[in-house]
């Protein structure tokens, strides 16, 4: 598991060793990468780099961003485990999950 | 039965939505079987001074401009200066050989929905000299309040939602919102409250009236992988099935389109804002912002004017963009 977190966090940010900053861009209506594992307590922070705006919603409605312009940021801290997978309420095509896995658990994505 | 509201309005009124139920008294015409054809989406330049076109209809002709997508609050690459081209717009409107009896804008007016943005597009709305702008939302109308910034400035019948309908010319009217309804993985849609109440609204319409809706996202699915369509529009599609006329006009996707589905014809406008690629476009792979040269921006832009000719039973569209040289 923790193999998997610092690879993401070394995919995502190319420094903190141990994810504990884990970004992910908003970039050509995609979210990049798709797919972050992170551990319980951690804050991920997105980033919208179009000029087109666009929204976080979770699928199961935990958590949401109000509308985000160009360098627009938004932050969620993830404090309980599970399969968080959100999408943009103007382009419900662009999809993206967050899995938080707590240390030593099997983990799923974090490719 | 007058083309033309025969009430005048002063400009504080341009776009005041509560005198429409008046204009009831004018719907549906007189008898007539009428069985109309959409010749059209067919784009045609202009000279540089539009006049004596085609568009110049014979007396009788009821005409109305459809815009649509004009974001303001917008100020990136793509187009620095949206209101510079929205004016451009407003200038050809005004130029028409016939003047517009309303003007339709098929949503996106603001970018961002801030407060000010609605506020200036209640403003610039108010430079087209026409009795009445009619609206629907875009979703960039919608952002973090939903529909209460919108209504705030357009709610068109006090009913605080952003569907309605109303006569003029003998044309029924129908705008609709499907920019709510955004849920994962899948395309918007009207939604079954609305659906209902388009079902009675259209129960006290004879089959004979030509219908024109208004939505802004396409009412027919041009491109699913980038959600330019809505899910459930095959049930609005039902209820227009009866119905002689029917015609559909869109926004969303910044370009011309058409389909026709039996008496039905959708089509999708220009922008004021910026050009959209074609769906799917080759090397694109999303449905952002195109920066194109600054001298094929004015190409990629522009209204729609709609006539209505009765005895031809014809409703012809022309497509203008800015840049017609």
């Amino acid at each position: 598991m923790k193999a998997l977190v610092l690879f993401t966090g070394m995919l995502l940010t190319g420094a903190d060793a141990f994810g504990a900053d884990p970004h992910v861009d908003i970039q050509k209506f995609a979210f990049v990468p798709k797919e972050i594992t992170v551990a319980p307590g951690t804050a991920v922070t997105w980033t919208n780099l179009d000029e087109t705006p666009h929204t976080l919603k979770a699928s199961d409605g935990s958590f949401a961003s109000k509308a985000l312009d160009t360098s627009d940021t938004f932050q969620q801290t993830f404090s309980k485990e599970g399969d968080y997978t959100y999408f943009c309420t103007l382009h419900p095509f662009m999809t993206g999950t967050v899995h938080v896995r707590g240390g030593g658990g099997s983990a799923g994505g974090g490719q | 039965m007058s083309d033309h509201d025969p009430h005048s309005e002063s400009p504080s009124e341009l776009i005041d939505p509560l005198r429409r139920r008046a204009l009831g008294c004018i719907a549906g015409w007189a008898g007539a079987a009428v069985v109309w054809t959409v010749a059209g989406g067919v784009p045609r330049t202009l000279g540089a001074t539009p006049t004596g076109t085609k568009a110049a209809a014979s007396s009788g002709a009821f005409t109305f401009v459809q815009i649509s997508d004009t974001h303001f609050g917008f100020h990136k690459d793509a187009n620095p200066d949206v209101v510079g081209s929205y004016r451009r717009a407003v200038a050809d409107i005004a130029a028409l050989p016939q003047r517009p009896a309303l003007i339709v804008h098929t949503g996106d007016l603001t970018h961002l929905s801030k407060p000010e943005e609605f506020g200036q597009a209640r403003e610039l709305l108010q430079e087209l000299h026409v009795d009445r702008v009619h609206t629907v939302p875009g979703e960039h109308d919608t952002l973090d309040d939903g529909l209460t910034g919108y209504l705030n400035n357009f709610d068109h019948d006090g009913q605080k939602r952003a569907w309605y309908s109303f006569d003029q010319g003998g044309v029924h009217f129908i705008g609709l919102s499907n920019v709510l309804n955004f849920k994962l993985g899948t395309m918007t849609s009207l939604g079954d409250e609305q659906l209902a109440w388009l079902k009675k609204d259209l129960a006290g319409v004879s089959h004979s009236t030509p219908i024109v809706v208004l939505a802004h996202i396409p009412m027919w699915t041009v491109y699913a992988p980038w959600g330019w369509g809505t899910a459930d529009a095959a049930q609005a599609m039902a209820l227009f099935k009866p119905y002689g006329s029917v015609t559909v006009l869109n926004g969303h996707i910044h370009q011309v389109l058409q389909k026709v589905e039996g008496h039905v014809a959708l089509h999708t406008a220009r922008s004021l804002a910026y050009p959209l690629p074609t769906p799917g476009q080759e090397g694109i792979g999303e449905p952002g912002p195109l920066k194109v040269p600054a001298d094929e921006l004015g190409k990629r832009l522009g209204t729609r004017q709609l006539t209505v000719v009765r005895g031809r039973h014809e409703l012809a569209l022309i497509d203008t963009p800015l840049d017609r040289g």
